[in-house]
Formats: structure tokens, sequence, C-alpha cells
């Protein structure tokens, strides 16, 4: 029975670059055994990765559907799965499957509107999929601002593609900030949704937001302060998924699953759910 | 409609056996019936249902998904998927008949799960009409007829006879096995039978159990409604419950290490559970009511919202009569929605 | 039937409400049906009159509900115990497992409790139930006569083999206080022994593959109180939801007997609440029957702070050797 199709059954793919990011964040690249892709994807999608015997888990791509020849997924170590990735070596297989759920609206929504991105921690992963399709259609959008915030400057994601070629991007305002004061950091320091509120952004975006439950409710406050709507603001909800497309029944916030209705949520779209993520 | 005798019933299921595969309850040693696979000498069980659900036959308790080598830092992954062969599953009352639309709403959606696709395209169901429901029966109130179930074949059961009646082309077929065994009948026997068991169906415990105030819409107003803690305060959080629905299909998917090889399987989960929806970095259903009222909200407000107002309940009363402490989806209907 | 009346254990909940002896009462709720009872945490006089209930259908043991419950509760929990429950009420506290002085027990007489399973097969369509001298006035939804139904008939495993009338906890005892009972609870269990190994592995093997997996037994298990579960832990590495292979379907009881062995108190809930029917009390039983045999009688939670036989060394143990030697071959 070959001939049907099957979204469970995943396609070996090849870790092919192990970027050390932070001490508990590494990236990695990975295609198929041919070198090739596993899939295409839209900014925000996910994908299953697995390693047979340890077992699967949902991981944001973070690298741009505008990047051809391979994917990238930023991976903070925190259980089974990523543990065994984080001791993973170039060379080392392993299984993938998707691309899974609903995209950023970007080619409609976001087209012709100035941006604003705001991640905390390892939320700026499933973020820089969007941030460099956006960079990468550059005329399509206004102005581009980028809040980022970590623990720490060694905490911080990305920190070398962020300085060398976002910062120098034309309408493109990076602004950096760890939580605590730290030796060879001159830059902002104090939390997320604080700078977001000294920053003291215009209405005139839409805003992306992504990190820990925590800085995501602060920062939606801040915003909301400055006087942006919540149909402004986007995110994107993590929850236990096994199936990846609706079925197995357990990244349900009310009646809509994480896996295949998000995990790209408006905000105004979240009051109409149970607060259960 | 056709008819045979029930004395030629051993006749019938011998023949159909040739045919198909079939499976039908049988009477288990500790009165309770079963879907068992019929061989000389089996006994159709006089039951009103059995304990596990027909659901069983197009999504299993646990199945093997594929099979991986992994050597060194290869991994091979194999293909196991075998299409099913055709098999009939006879005596399937109304209610479970019903069940199957649900779980097709879940599992043939896009994307189709090929696994139970293959199941459901091969299985031909013969419904059976009931006569004699139970206190705990409460169909109806998912809009159920009991004495005209659905299914490829629907079927009525008298005295003496077996009425037949095929609904589809997969049912044209099967009565063609058995067409020397039964004859061309009128309806007035099942007609009688039906105006009988209408009677009984009116004087049930749970008649009056309706779905007003559930359904699509109705997901903040009834998940912030403050029942769910009494309602939850005695639940064990075992699985008892999901386990016997036959629409409940929550399900995990897990390895296992046979030491050649790596099975990925997949297995009935509950959201009772208290790791259903566990994270590596925490859990957003910590405690039972949260987990409690997510089996509720799903069946009687989430599902109906993603399907066009269906329920996620066909009315068995299986979890009625199973669940250790007697709490059940009555109760809840009742405590939080109203009756009639 | 029962001695007592719901009426008086009513009456006396009512009162230690008011009087303010306790916050509130672990009872029995009454269902849709007359045999549906759920245990339910009364919080006032009021909801106490229009829900409790006391019938012949509280089978329910509440023991292990004191683990959670007493925890998140202010001031006293009222709780009724029938015999077999206070066994499991010390067991727990032997294992310092809930606060004492959180619980006020009230021990109820029992004349043994009715398995709905058996009612239901003798009786198909029940629309009420009537407890009477002569037995369960049972009628039905088709408009048949009524039928009455012996109750010894229709008991649950448990009681039909009860151990014990007598209560061995409790601040205040409702009705008479009665004996321990030298029980036929072991018969079926020496009728397993009797079998060859081939017949005893044919019988298990029939049994547990029924399992569905529901994890009720463990949930009901009043000896089942760890905070994380092995079976339900990922991280515990024998996580399992299914069985894989015929030998985990019997791995799972087995490790659930053998965890429980010494502290288990043969309550029977295990049985009772089993969907599939599975006897797993008989898996329990037998270590009780063996412990008995190897190290003396022992009765588990007869006392608060007792040592059970397995987590203790006397002089007097056997050698393993003869633990292995002592039914012959067959052992």
């Amino acid at each position: 029975m070959n001939m049907r199709e099957e979204t469970l059954i995943p396609k070996v793919g090849v870790i092919t670059d192990v970027r050390i990011d932070t001490p508990d964040i590494k990236t990695f690249r990975v295609v198929t055994p041919d070198g090739k892709k596993a899939f295409d994807h839209r900014p925000g999608q996910c994908a299953m990765l697995s390693i047979p015997g340890v077992g699967e888990a949902m991981f944001s791509i973070t690298s741009s559907p505008t990047n051809e020849e391979y994917m990238e997924f930023s991976i903070k170590k925190c259980g089974c799965v990523t543990e065994w990735l984080h001791q993973a070596e170039v060379g080392q297989q392993l299984t993938i499957r998707g691309p899974y759920g609903n995209p950023f609206p970007v080619d409609d929504v976001f087209a012709g509107n100035n941006m604003l991105f705001i991640a905390g921690g390892v939320g700026l992963a499933p973020l820089r999929s969007v941030i460099n399709y956006c960079r990468h259609y550059r005329d399509r959008y206004g102005k581009i601002d980028i809040v980022y915030g970590s623990r720490s400057k060694d905490d911080l994601l990305d920190y070398k593609e962020i300085i060398d070629e976002w910062a120098t991007d034309a309408g493109v305002n990076v602004h950096l900030t760890i939580d605590n004061p730290q030796d060879g950091w001159d830059g902002h320091v104090g939390f997320v949704p604080n700078y977001v509120k000294e920053l003291g952004f215009d209405t005139d975006k839409i805003a992306v937001l992504c990190g820990p439950p925590i800085m995501i409710k602060f920062t939606l406050e801040g915003l909301r302060a400055l006087g942006f709507e919540k149909t402004q603001v986007y995110t994107t909800l993590e929850l236990r998924m096994k199936c990846g497309v609706g079925k197995c029944g357990r990244c349900n916030v009310g009646a809509k699953y994480v896996c295949k209705d998000g995990p790209v949520f408006r905000f105004d779209e979240l009051d109409e759910l149970p607060d259960e993520y | 409609m056709r008819k045979c005798s029930l004395e030629k019933i051993n006749l019938v299921f011998a023949e159909i056996a040739k045919a198909y595969t079939l499976y039908l309850p049988t009477d288990q040693n500790d009165s309770s019936a079963k879907f068992t696979k019929w061989e000389e000498g089996s006994v159709w069980s006089n039951a009103l249902n059995t304990v596990r659900s027909p659901k069983d036959f197009f999504f299993p308790q646990a199945e093997d998904l594929m099979e991986f080598k992994v050597e060194g830092k290869n991994i091979d992954i194999t293909d196991i998927r075998q299409e099913s062969e055709d098999f009939v599953i006879f005596g399937v009352r109304a209610c479970d008949v019903k069940s199957f639309e649900i779980l097709d709403r879940v599992f043939l959606v896009d994307p189709v799960d090929s696994f139970y696709a293959s199941r459901r395209e091969h299985g031909i169901i013969v419904s059976l009409a009931c006569t004699k429901p139970s206190e705990t029966c409460f169909c109806t109130t998912f809009g159920i007829d009991c004495t005209e179930p659905a299914g490829d074949v629907s079927i009525w059961k008298t005295e003496t006879e077996l009425y037949w009646q095929a609904n589809t082309e997969k049912g044209e077929k099967l009565l063609s096995y058995v067409d020397s065994l039964t004859e061309d009948a009128n309806t007035k026997a099942v007609d009688e039978q039906k105006e009988k068991t209408s009677v009984v169906m009116k004087k049930l415990p749970l008649a009056n159990l309706t779905t007003d105030g559930f359904g699509a819409g109705k997901t903040m107003e009834l998940f912030n409604n403050e029942a769910w803690d009494e309602l939850s305060q005695t639940c064990l959080g075992c699985g008892t419950c999901t386990f016997v629905c036959p629409t409940c299909q929550c399900y995990d998917i897990k390895d296992f290490d046979t030491g050649n090889g790596v099975i990925r399987y997949r297995c009935w989960d509950s959201c009772m559970y208290s790791e259903f929806t566990k994270m590596a970095h925490g859990n957003n259903r910590l405690t039972q009511k949260e987990r409690f009222r997510q089996r509720f909200m799903h069946k009687l407000v989430y599902y109906p919202e993603n399907n066009d107002g269906l329920y996620s309940c066909v009315g068995c009363g299986r979890c009625l009569a199973k669940c250790p402490i007697s709490m059940n989806i009555a109760k809840v209907m009742k405590k939080i929605g109203g009756e009639k | 039937m029962q001695k007592i009346t719901r009426e008086q254990l009513l009456d006396r909940a009512v009162a230690l409400l008011s009087d303010g002896t306790v916050n509130s009462v672990l009872g029995w709720q009454k269902g849709e049906f007359d045999y549906d009872v759920t245990p339910h945490i009364f919080k006032s006089a009021d909801e106490l009159k229009e829900g409790f209930v006391w019938n012949d259908f509280c089978y329910a043991n509440f023991s292990k509900y004191l683990v959670l419950k007493t925890d998140r509760i202010e001031g006293k929990l009222l709780v009724f115990l029938k015999p077999c429950d206070t066994y499991s009420f010390n067991q727990l506290l032997t294992e310092h497992r809930f606060d004492r002085e959180k619980v006020y027990a009230i021990g109820v007489g029992c004349e043994g409790m009715v398995d709905v399973n058996k009612l239901k097969a003798a009786v198909d369509g029940i629309s009420s139930i009537e407890a009477t001298e002569e037995g369960l006035k049972v009628t039905t939804i088709y408009d048949d006569e009524p039928t009455v139904v012996a109750i010894e008939n229709v008991l649950l495993e448990r009681c039909v083999n009860c151990k014990s009338k007598k209560h061995v906890a409790y601040d205040e005892l409702m009705g008479e206080e009665g004996e321990i009972i030298d029980s036929a609870r072991f018969d079926e269990v020496a009728a397993l022994e009797a079998m060859t190994a081939d017949e005893r592995f044919a019988f298990w093997q029939n049994e547990l593959s029924k399992c569905i997996r529901c994890n009720a037994c463990r949930d009901a298990c009043p000896a089942c109180t760890c905070e994380n579960c092995v079976f339900n832990n990922p991280n515990s590495g024998v996580e399992t939801k299914a069985p894989v292979t015929s030998f985990e379907e019997q791995m799972f009881h087995i490790i659930r007997a053998y965890h429980v062995a010494g502290r288990c108190t043969d309550c029977g809930e295990c049985s009772r609440v089993c969907p599939q029917n599975i006897p797993l009390h008989l898996l329990n039983r037998k270590f009780i029957k063996d412990i008995n045999e190897c190290y003396g009688d022992y009765q588990a939670g007869e006392e608060v702070g007792m040592r059970a036989p397995l987590v203790d060394y006397t002089l007097e143990d056997l050698e393993p050797g003869e633990v292995l030697n002592r039914r012959g071959e067959d052992a």
C-alpha cells in the first residue's frame, strides 16, 4: 500500500553543520542525503525532527524559505530529543517531516507595512525565518525594527548574523538588550518589555512577538500602552505535539490546534480562545 | 429487503466467512460481549453491545507505523504498511456506526491517515437495529435512531428472522454472497419492531438529555463554567472513559527499541493522563480539572465547532457503565447544560 | 441491605459540619440511576441533604482520596469508611501519606456491596432499585414485573470473600462492630497454584491480554500513591501506554503487583474498576498468601506502624532457598 501518502512517515535528513550559538542553543543545518532541501516551507512553519529510539519533536524552521539550499533549526537543550541532538555531530542522520502549521501572512498582511519584531531568548528562532524573508524581499516592506533580548550577551542567538548582516541593512534597526550588566557589553541593559516601552514605537507597524510566556505577556501590555491594537500583533505558540496535523489531539487551545491552525496567531484571535497555552 | 430464518444464521456466517474475515460479538466468560473472529462454532451474542467499541477495527489500541535501522550515523526507514484485507464487522449498533463518521472526520481529512483509511475502505459494516436499549443509552440526544442503523448493510433481528437491507455497493456485494440463504421480504415485521422500540426509547431515563447550551461558539462561556471544579473533584485520572469511548481518538506516537532496530508505533492516549500535554519545559494542563474539562469540551464544543455542529459523542453509554467513580458525560451535560 | 440508614449518616454529617468539627464531607453522591454513586466532597448541609446517599452501591474506597484531598482542604474532612476501607486508611498512615489530624473518620458497618456488572447481567434495563429484606427489588424500563435479586448473588467478589467486618481505624463508629472473618479468599489462588505452570501461564495470558492500559487499577489502588508513576514518566525509560509485545502486556500488572506486595490490603478496588473484568486481585492475593505462608499471617493495614514482612528481618525468616523449594519443583 505504499502508494498512499502518509505524513507520519518521515524522510531521512543529514546534519551538515552545527553552530554553537549560546551555551544551550545550537543551530543545525539539515538537508536530505542527496544534498537537497527536504521540502519547501513558508516563514513561521515548523517541522518534526526525530531520532529513532529517542523521540520526535516539533521545531520552528529558522531559516528563510528564500534559502534554497538547506534548512536550519535553532534548538535549545531542554528535553530528551534536544539533548540527544546537542551531542550530534556533522554527518549524523535524523528524520524530518513537514512543513506543518500556518505561516506568518508575509505576502498579504505584512506586505507594504513597517515591521517590528520582538524576541526573547530562543524566541528569536521562529522569527529569524520571517526576518530574513522580509530582508530578502526588502522593497516589499517598510522600516524594520528588531528588538531582541536575552539573559546575557552569550545567550544572544544568531549574534554574528545580527551584527554583521541585519544591523548593516538599510532601513533595518536592531535594538539588543541583555538582562544584567556584563563586561564587554556597552549596549542596553534591561528586560525586553521595558526596552520596548523605552523605545516607544509608533503604531504604524505590525508587531511580531516570540519568547517566554512572561515576556510575551508584559510586552503585549507594553505595546497596548503604546497604542497598538491586538489586531496588529502576532505571535507563535508552542504546545506538545505528536502528529503535527491536528489528529493526535493534544495541542489544542479551544477548538484550534496549534500544529494546524497555528502556531501563528494574532492576539485578537487568542482572545477568543481559552487561556490554556 | 431480504430475510432469512435465524435457524440459518450459522450457514450465513459460514458463507460470509468464505469471502471475508468476519467479526461478530460473542459472549465472554465474564458475561460481557466482545467482537471476535468468526470460526465454526462461534455463537453470536445477544448482548446489547460490546464492552470495547468497534473503533478498534479501524483505530487499534496499538499499531506499528514504521521501522528504522540505525547504523552509526545512518538511518534507514522501512515502510511496513500493508493494505488491509476485506473484512466484515457484523452486528454494529447504530451508535457505533455513527462513531465511524466522527472518526472519519479526523482521520480522513487532509492529510489522510493512510493506516486508518486502508482499514476503513476494506471494512464492511453490518449494523444491527436495537430492540432492547439499556438505561444507559442516550443516542437520541445526538440524533441517532437506533432502529435505523446506518452502515453498508442494516439488519433487524426479530424472534425468528433476520431482515437485511443493503445501503451501499459494498453492502450489495456482501448480500450477494448470501443470496441463496435469503429471500425477499416486506417491511411489516421490521416496521412493527421499530414502533415497539421507539416506545421504549421515549421512556429511557436519559431521554430528556439535551445538547442545548453546547456546540460551536460556546467555548468561553463553558470553559469558564464554575461546575468543572466540582465535577472533576474525584476523577481518578485514569483513561477508562477514553478507551471504552467509540469516538475518543487521541493517540501517542512512541519508539520501541527492539535491539534489532526501532519500531515507531502509535497507541491510544488519553487527555485524562497527567503527562498528556507535558513538554520538556512545562505543561499547559496541570490539574485534573483542566484535563477533565478538555475531554468534555472537546466532545461537546470544540469538535462540533470544527465539524459542522456534529457532536463527538454517540450516547452509547459505555463510559456510564465503566467509569470507576461513575462520573460521565451525561452527568456533565446535566450539570452544566441542563435538561429539556 | 445496609443496617445503617442513610438518615443516620446524614444526621451525623450535618451535625459535625454545623458544630465545626469538620469543614467538608467525603461521601457518596447519588447518580442518574440508583446504582451509579460518585465519591463527592460535600461542603454544606444543604448539599448533603440533596445529594448524599448510603446504599448497597457505595463500594468506592475513600482512603486514597485522603492523600490528595486533605492537602487542599482547610480544616478537617469527614470521611466514611467501611471496614475494608479502614485497612487502606491505616496502611496509608503507616506510609505517612496523609495527615491524620486533618481527617475525622466515621466507621460504618457494611453488609456487603453490590457488583453492578453482576446485577446488570441478572436484569437488563434497570430503572429503579429498592433495597428490601428479601433482596434488591429491581424495576426495568421495559415495564416488566419487578425482579427481586438476592443480594448474595450479586455481591462484589471482595464482599463474597469479606475478610473483616471489623473497623481497624475510626474516630467514631456507627453501627455494631464486627469480627475479622476467616474467609475463603485464598481458595481461588489455591486453585491457580494447583494448575500446571503451562495452564497457569495460559490463564494469565488470556486474562492479561484483555488489558487496555487504562490504568484504572493503578489509579484506584490505595497502595499506588507514587506522585509520578514510572509507567507515565517519560524519563523513566519504561513509560508505556500500550503493550508493544505480549511480554510487556503481562509485565505491567506483574510489576504493579510486586510494587504493592506487602502493602496491598486486598481491598479489591483493582478488580472492581477494571473495565475488562480482569481478576487482578488474584495477583495481589497470591503475594499475600505467600507472605502468610513464608513469614506468618500478616494483614497490611491492621495497625498503623506495622513493619511489613518484606521490609523487616527476623531470625525466623525463611532462607531464599526454602522459599523456592517450599512447594517442590512447581513453586
